[in-house]
């Protein structure tokens, strides 16, 4: 195995670059009404595409996995917290794969 | 405008479910790494210098089949590409003179929930609200980390199976509500989930890498929303 840290570091890098240089290059107010409404519609498009269908072979049993996207669409549904979503979900997963 | 202590405050606030939902996630992270040959020392170091979910999870793919650095450097590139659009978008919610120290700060800290809990906010966002936050929400990852690789093989196999949803859920979370007010958020939800399994699933698209398939879906999806509905400038981010 190559040396860890040389990884870490070239991930923390990458990473970093690609977070700062937008928030230090564009310094003025993007006035384009299309890419105003892109950049709000971005975190809905890129957080639903890694949810699903990803959840459900996030885990070993398709049921289980299934059973907790079910119950944390209904907790997010009702409008819970991140934690609460968070928890109920793998409680979901948990109590299937233990019944089944 | 509030005081830069009081934005501070609010942010720490802001940023505790968001510190406990990834103490879970980043609990398993530590597991994952441990197994994967790092020391706690670097798995937890991993953690406090990426703040990355997915990005992270990749990494130890590659470190432990000694993946050259050009692959890690793509991989993260790809992955990451995300936090560039959000970035871009949290660029238009600061002050147009912001300091390049404060925006260099914020920076470090940007991930898929500090950027959801930063959007939402009212009105310019202050550094200092987004300090509060990053401090709180990066002390729950890289604290869960340590338990996680510290501690992960004495937890049944059951248990630490469970946490693997744990990530989606608090995506789920971030996603749902607005989607339930807003029909167009909804529409862009359903359609990125859609598009994200065609591209699983169907022959020959289902050879892209999960990197590459969140890039193209997020670029087409949120395109072709912006296109059918654009946004009201009255309604706000």
């Amino acid at each position: 195995m190559r040396n860890v840290y040389i990884y870490i570091l070239v991930m923390a890098l990458v990473t970093y670059a690609i977070r700062v240089l937008p928030l230090t290059l564009i310094r003025k107010e993007i006035r384009s009404k299309t890419i105003k409404s892109f950049l709000y519609y971005v975190p809905y498009a890129t957080l639903s595409a890694m949810t699903f269908p990803a959840i459900l072979t996030a885990v070993e049993n398709t049921y289980a996995a299934l059973a907790g996207f079910i119950v944390a669409l209904i907790l997010a549904f009702f409008r819970r917290g991140l934690l609460t979503v968070a928890i109920g979900a793998c409680a979901a997963v948990f109590i299937v794969e233990l019944i089944l | 405008m509030e005081s830069s202590r009081s934005s501070f405050t609010r942010g720490m606030r802001d940023g505790i479910p968001i510190c406990l939902g990834y103490l879970a996630v980043s609990f398993a992270f530590g597991i994952q790494a441990v197994q994967s040959g790092l020391s706690v020392f670097q798995a937890t170091l991993l953690s406090l210098t990426n703040v990355t979910s997915a990005g992270q999870f990749a990494g130890l793919g590659i470190i432990s089949t000694s993946g050259s650095l050009l692959e890690m450097a793509g991989a993260q590139l790809i992955i990451n590409l995300r936090y560039m659009l959000m970035s871009a978008a949290i660029s238009q919610k600061i002050k147009p003179d912001e300091k390049v120290f404060h925006r260099m700060g914020i920076a470090y800290g940007m991930t898929d929930e500090v950027f959801a809990i930063s959007a939402s906010h009212p009105g310019v966002l202050s550094p200092f609200y987004s300090y509060g936050a990053i401090l709180v929400s990066v002390f729950g990852w890289t604290l869960g980390t340590f338990l996680g690789a510290y501690s992960g093989e004495i937890l049944p196999q059951r248990l630490i199976s469970a946490l693997g949803v744990a990530l989606y859920g608090m995506f789920l979370a971030i996603v749902i509500p607005p989607a339930r007010e807003n029909v167009n958020v909804r529409i862009t939800v359903i359609a990125a989930m859609l598009m994200s399994t065609i591209f699983t699933y169907a022959p020959v698209l289902k050879n892209i890498s999960s990197g590459f398939r969140i890039i193209i879906v997020t670029i087409v999806i949120a395109g072709v929303a912006a296109l059918l509905f654009p946004r009201d400038e009255e309604a706000g981010a």
